[in-house]
């Protein structure tokens, strides 16, 4: 009985092949940019993960600098000498031809990773051989064929190894790198012995952390990829608006099947397993072309998000994508639950159909007035739930649900701001045509409701994203114009060249601006000073958001410090607060903007800078009326090598560069999240098509041409597209101002001015008509070419 | 003579064979004129009221109307001819839905240019539907969705009225009434009727009756045939 | 490739070439060639010769000690740093060649405790100076004026010891001048003793705690570059001091197709020592003790006709096994018989 049943539900979709279509994308793309965006964070999170495993330190405790970024080697020899039993790490990106590895370095004979032991290797090696020049490379399977190059060390395949981890000896790495014999950090091995001294007495300029928590760069980039799976799940909204539709029509198409199932004695309990099935099926199915597609986006995506991540927050991210078993399941499940959800009420109607009930197949496409109330209300309850966790909430998560409310409300308010467009639009109409295309609009209002409000997330969190994007640009060219006022910048070898770049400078340039600075950790987390001479290219361009009068005086005095709004948001301060760095009790006199990095920053006198430890003091900026000149001038007169030396310009553009790439995984998401909308229209006007078919075919016969019905049928998609873009502009420009005011605060520490670019709106605006003119145009044509036959079947058909 | 139908052919491909509905076929039918038109379920009736629609195409042979030819005609002449010349009434009265009944009503002769309130609401009073007029075809019973198709077919003043078993879905007392209606208005606005009925009874409320069968017309004409 | 349990086997290839094969060491045999060799008539040069020979392929500073508490309870330890050379030369930093790593024991009548080390030349973080001397690697250290009075550190995080070792003698050379024979085919190395120490200090030990002990103490210094003879399984070495004043090093180079090369020393109370002929010492296993899967012999009857010696060598903890990155039996020893006393056993080989 199963089978027969089960064949005759199935029957329906060999007839319904674009409703199948629809089902089966709509829940496919639903699924392929969450799990792209999965794929990509648990990417990143695995290899922030990855290095510690490779290592064999990932359940081992962790001694990093308290300030600065590196430990000597001696003070390494001398925990061991104290009876600290550490082993060294150090880090760095290996570039080789056009692809960059992660390299890491160990001691191989303190700590050898168990990846590398014997028979976890594909060949023999010579222990002697690890070490010194020209030592050995160790890589997992797929890298070691990418790593050749004649000047490379041999390289040795370690399949257990994570993947894009490049792997050798403290000293080889050292010399890969060409660094300085300085150490990232030090793993606390196992077993350490009796009597050993506290650490405060041997390194007190180290600190310990608890195993997993050398991650930090995982806290750090959480926002990022918060941000990322907002977008995931928005789209993955989106996809579901296409698979509820689809399924709803399907369910409500095979009525008459259920009910002739139900009267041939199918138990209504068998009925609705039997549906159950099918979905979990068509779930599994799309769910799996879904994570196929995901993984291509992830691919594709991956590069431009680790150049971001490093960017910003110098985490280093493989940028091949490996696929995990947990990710397929938690991506097919995820298809599973979005099925359940989409389908939930259709089989609700299935498990409370009477047996006999009659038939009302208009009764899903009719406005229900009902369905507009109740969905203005629910928005109106999220409204009020956004405006109170604006009050109440704070951190990222309550930024975002802010946001996700915000947009659930105005998308729920869309199907009555559609209607009250439609009614005013028919009471204007004159002429029959057009009061039947202002009427008939807004019938087909209930069916297309869903993916008009898919449509208007997408063009909203374009909208959104797209103001919020070019405010900042805006915001981040004219603060690089300010903060990068001097024309060169160079940075000396040593303290001994950086006296005589000074002395040989004097003469030469309009002034010499020392860019010094110390390394040290202000409110629990890494920070940096600065030191600064009094000079009119501060006073004139540094970009101060908020200060007390004289600051620029107080400052060289001595009196006050310049801290950025990162800090002064994180730790609450305003000017005129008391501060402490270090040991100096001081005030903040200013507050200053800086973008582009995560951590606190302080400015302080230069002659203040000696109460701080460790000060780098080689970096300098020149003014001058003739870089180009001087700048050759320092190359070939006084000697620097060119990547000691670095114009305005180029800084410039560099910083340019990272700030796009910043933006340009969000910007192909929001793209992406249009081109799903776009979908959605498609499939909900195929799906519609067969139940237009019948308001149509009297309209045909009473005398319009399949041409001009065709034509009316495009018209009506770009009206309503139309309309909904007049409603997400409001809608995108709040995304907007969320995401600036709320969001960019939470994450980055920063707030940004709000521009409006209504010429972007055009270009989105004319985008959306495109493609929701290439989504209609399909349907239409459908109907323009459509047999008479199929439509006098109508008037045949028992309906 | 208003429709001239000339050795009209059509089949229907089935996907195995093709199968003849109509070989043949010749009619005239001069104005103000009422028609039956009978036969076995199947037997191409509705086809042939389709073909005069000029909803569909036949594979051979002519129909004229009013010495015009509607066969071979494009697109939008025949578009023109459905709502300028023609009156339909559908066995399931194929209202808009998103009209009203009386937009639905007044729709054909606003297409056609032929638009009269007052005809609109001498018809509506006629029908007995002005009490309704607002209301939506899902809102509006079987007999009432009727009354507005055959409103909707007679308000431009069509020279033919065709009709597929304008009564098929209707009970006996309603579909009396409704039949009667139809006769008296068409006779009113002077225009012929050519209606399609499996029915004997109520083609012989008609003044002609042609019977198909086999793919081809005989006149039954009167009572005898009618047996 | 585990790098550490590599540069074990290096050591390991002049304790025991049976027990790894010939896989893979060829080509470390060939390198042989860039490494000083041992010379017969050696002249040694003091301090200096106590420091490192980087030019030498394996080299070690091995300490054991037979200790007592307050109550009289035996207690044996172990100290050894052994240098080992990638290639024959020094550099500075993580290019260095030289690779160190260690080994510390704890012996009671009942537990054995046994921790290793290791580490890089090049950084400090291990290595020996001759004067002052100090030989350390991580915090473990002996060092002191001169080698003849030095303080003695090492542990784990099971056990410690922290000693006084002062010499009460004169150096010992082995073999013919500090030029000792390991085969009849020539290996050698340079190998002189101090084995005169007299030892104070504490020992902690998980049970027992902090306890104060005294004792004595035998230095071995050793470098050489060659491998052992491929016919060579492995040896049984014994250092004794006995009641008499009298002290004795003998051992046995096990061999697959002759009887045991058999090396001895006999020093005198006044620490005077004579090379006894190849072959006089004679050693038989008397009872055989089922430890870390083999079997080992810890009880010995060893004669050597020349002094009238005729004792039976029996293990203080017939299970100090030290399950080091390679393994090997180290243990204090009791001698019963002609002449009594105690002293150490090193027996390595034993698969």
């Amino acid at each position: 009985m199963n089978r027969v049943a089960f064949a005759a539900l199935l029957s329906y979709w060999r007839c319904h092949p674009v409703q199948l279509a629809a089902l089966v994308v709509g829940l496919a793309l639903a699924t392929a940019l969450w799990s792209g965006v999965q794929a990509i964070n648990s990417e990143a999170r695995a290899s922030y993960a990855a290095a510690a495993r490779a290592i064999g330190g990932d359940d081992r405790p962790t001694l990093f600098p308290i300030q600065g970024q590196s430990i000597p080697v001696e003070t390494y020899v001398s925990l061991r000498r104290a009876g600290w039993l550490v082993s060294p790490v150090i880090e760095g990106r290996l570039e080789v031809g056009g692809e960059r590895f992660r390299l890491i370095g160990v001691d191989l004979v303190t700590a050898p990773p168990p990846a590398l032991d014997a028979d976890a290797l594909e060949t023999d090696v010579d222990a002697s051989d690890t070490l010194g020049t020209p030592g050995r490379l160790f890589a997992p399977r797929d890298l070691a064929g990418r790593l050749t190059q004649s000047d490379l060390p041999p390289v040795v395949v370690a399949p257990e190894l994570p993947a894009g981890i490049v792997l050798a000896d403290v000293g080889v790495v050292t010399r890969l790198l060409d660094r300085e014999a300085s150490l990232d950090r030090l793993i606390v091995l196992p077993d350490q012995p009796l009597g050993r001294p506290p650490l405060e007495e041997i390194a007190p300029e180290l600190e310990q952390r608890a195993p997993g928590s050398q991650e930090e760069v995982a806290r750090l980039t959480d926002s990022f990829h918060l941000n990322l799976t907002a977008f995931g799940f928005l789209s993955f909204a989106v996809g579901l608006f296409i698979v509820h539709g689809a399924i709803g029509l399907a369910f409500e198409e095979r009525r008459s099947t259920f009910r002739t199932l139900r009267a041939l004695g199918l138990p209504l309990k068998r009925l609705v397993s039997l549906l159950a099935v099918e979905l979990f099926a068509f779930a599994i199915l799309s769910g799996g072309l879904g994570m196929l597609l995901g993984s291509i986006i992830a691919a594709a995506l991956l590069p431009d998000v680790a150049a971001t991540l490093e960017g910003l927050y110098g985490a280093t991210v493989d940028e091949s994508l490996s696929l995990r078993p947990a990710w397929w399941a938690a991506g097919l499940a995820i298809a599973v639950v979005g099925t359940s959800l989409a389908g939930a009420g259709a089989m609700w109607k299935v498990a409370n159909l009477p047996a006999l009930a009659a038939a009302q197949p208009r009764a899903w496409a009719r406005a229900s007035e009902r369905t507009l109330w109740l969905q203005a209300g629910a928005a109106l309850a999220l409204i009020a739930f956004s405006g109170a966790l604006a009050i109440a909430g704070s951190g990222l998560v309550a930024g975002f649900t802010l946001l996700g409310s915000l947009l659930l409300a105005c998308a729920l308010l869309l199907p009555l701001w559609l209607s009250v467009c439609l009614h005013l639009g028919r009471q204007m109409a004159s002429g029959p045509i057009s009061e039947w295309f202002w009427a008939d609009t807004l019938q087909q209002l209930p069916g297309l409701r869903l993916a008009m409000m898919a449509l208007l997330l997408a063009l909203a969190t374009n909208i959104g994203v797209g103001t919020m994007v070019q405010s900042f640009r805006l915001t981040f060219t004219g603060w690089l114009d300010q903060r990068l006022a001097a024309e060169l910048y160079v940075e000396a070898e040593d303290a001994q060249q950086a006296e005589d770049l000074v002395a040989w400078l004097q003469p030469r340039s309009e002034a010499v601006l020392p860019i010094w600075s110390s390394e040290l950790r202000l409110f629990g987390a890494p920070a940096r000073v600065y030191g600064v001479v009094d000079h009119q290219t501060y006073r004139e361009n540094w970009p101060l958001l908020a200060f007390l009068p004289g600051v620029w005086d107080r400052v060289e005095a001595g009196e006050g410090v310049l801290i950025n709004e990162q800090l002064s948001r994180r730790e609450n301060l305003s000017p005129g607060d008391p501060i402490r760095i270090d040991l100096w009790e001081t005030r903040v006199a200013g507050i200053y903007s800086d973008y582009g990095n995560p951590s606190g920053q302080v400015i302080v006198g230069i002659n203040e800078l000696t109460r701080f430890d460790n000060l780098d003091r080689r970096d300098f900026g020149i003014r001058t009326e003739a870089p180009a000149e001087l700048e050759r001038a320092l190359r070939e007169d006084f000697g620097l090598a060119s990547d000691q030396i670095v114009d305005q310009d180029a800084l410039k553009r560099m910083s340019q560069e990272i700030f796009e790439r910043t933006f340009s995984v969000t910007a192909a998401l929001s793209v992406l999240t249009l081109g799903i909308a776009a979908v959605a229209m498609l499939t909900s006007l195929l799906t519609l098509a067969n139940l237009r078919l019948p308001q149509l075919a009297p309209v045909w016969a009473l005398g319009l041409t399949r041409k001009r019905l065709g034509l009316l049928e495009l018209a009506r998609s770009l009206l309503l597209a139309v309309l909904t873009f007049a409603a997400a502009v409001p809608v995108g420009l709040l995304l907007a101002w969320v995401l600036l005011t709320v969001v960019n605060v939470e994450a980055f520490g920063w707030q940004l001015p709000m521009y409006v670019f209504p010429s972007d709106w055009l270009t989105l605006g004319a985008l959306s008509l495109i493609s929701v003119a290439l989504a209609g145009l399909w349907p239409a044509i459908r109907i323009a070419t459509r047999p008479a036959a199929d439509l006098i079947k109508v008037f045949a058909h028992e309906r | 003579m208003l429709l001239k139908i000339k050795d009209l052919w059509k089949s229907f491909d089935t996907g195995s064979e093709q199968i003849g509905v109509l070989k043949g076929v010749n009619l005239t039918l001069p104005s103000a004129t009422t028609l039956a038109l009978t036969g076995e379920s199947g037997s191409g009736k509705t086809t042939l009221l389709h073909l005069v629609a000029a909803l569909d195409d036949p594979d051979r042979g002519q129909i004229l109307l009013d010495g015009k030819k509607i066969t071979d005609s494009d697109d939008a002449d025949r578009a023109r001819f459905r709502r300028e010349i023609v009156g339909i009434v559908f066995q399931q009265f194929n209202l808009i839905p998103s009209l009203d009944a009386g937009a639905n009503i007044a729709f054909q002769a606003r297409l056609a240019g032929q638009y009269d309130p007052e005809r609109v609401e001498w018809l509506a009073d006629r029908l007995d539907l002005t009490a309704h007029l607002e209301k939506y075809p899902e809102q509006l019973s079987g007999g009432q969705q009727q009354r507005v198709a055959i409103g909707r077919a007679l308000a431009g003043q069509p020279r033919l009225v065709l009709a597929d078993e304008p009564t098929g879905n209707l009970d006996e007392e309603t579909s009396t009434r409704v039949l009667d209606l139809m006769l008296e208005l068409v006779a009113e606005t002077d225009s012929a009727l050519l209606m399609v009925t499996h029915s004997r009874h109520l083609a012989s409320r008609l003044a002609r009756r042609i019977h198909l069968s086999q793919g081809r017309l005989s006149e039954t004409g009167n009572a005898q045939a009618a047996e | 490739m585990n790098v550490r349990a590599i540069f074990a086997l290096v050591c390991l290839l002049i304790f025991s070439p049976g027990s790894v094969g010939a896989q893979g060491f060829a080509g470390l045999g060939s390198e042989t060639e860039g490494f000083a060799l041992p010379e017969p008539n050696p002249e040694f040069i003091f301090p200096a010769d106590h420091g490192a020979h980087p030019d030498f392929r394996i080299e070690w500073w091995y300490v054991t000690a037979n200790l007592e508490g307050p109550d009289g309870e035996p207690y044996g330890i172990q100290w050894t740093l052994f240098r080992t050379a990638v290639r024959p030369d020094e550099a500075e930093s993580w290019s260095s060649p030289q690779v160190w790593f260690a080994h510390a024991a704890a012996t009671t009548r009942t537990g054995h405790y046994v921790t290793e080390r290791y580490a890089r030349g090049g950084i400090g973080q291990a290595g020996v100076t001759a004067a002052p001397f100090s030989a350390w690697i991580d915090e473990w250290e002996m060092s002191g004026e001169s080698v003849a009075s030095v303080r003695l550190t090492a542990g784990s995080s099971q056990f410690a010891y922290d000693l006084s070792l002062e010499a009460q003698g004169p150096i010992v050379f082995q073999g013919e001048g500090g030029y000792s024979v390991k085969s009849d085919e020539g290996q050698a190395s340079y190998y002189y003793s101090q084995p005169h120490y007299s030892v104070a200090g504490t020992l902690t030990l998980p049970e027992e705690g902090e306890i104060a002990v005294t004792g004595s103490a035998w230095l071995d210094r050793e470098w050489s570059s060659q491998p052992l003879s491929e016919r060579q399984t492995g040896w049984d070495w014994f250092s004794l001091h006995f009641d008499s004043g009298e002290k004795m090093m003998g051992y046995l180079m096990r061999q697959t197709d002759a009887l045991p090369y058999a090396v001895s020393t006999w020093i005198d109370r006044e620490g005077v020592a004579t090379l006894l002929p190849v072959g006089a010492l004679s050693a038989e296993p008397v009872e055989h003790t089922s430890v870390a899967g083999r079997k080992v012999p810890t009880t010995w009857r060893l004669q050597l006709p020349e002094r009238e010696l005729d004792i039976e060598v029996a293990a203080l903890n017939p299970f100090a096994w030290n399950d080091t990155t390679f393994a090997y039996w180290e243990g204090p020893v009791f001698a019963d018989g002609s002449h009594a006393g105690r002293g150490y056993l090193e027996m390595t080989g034993y698969e």
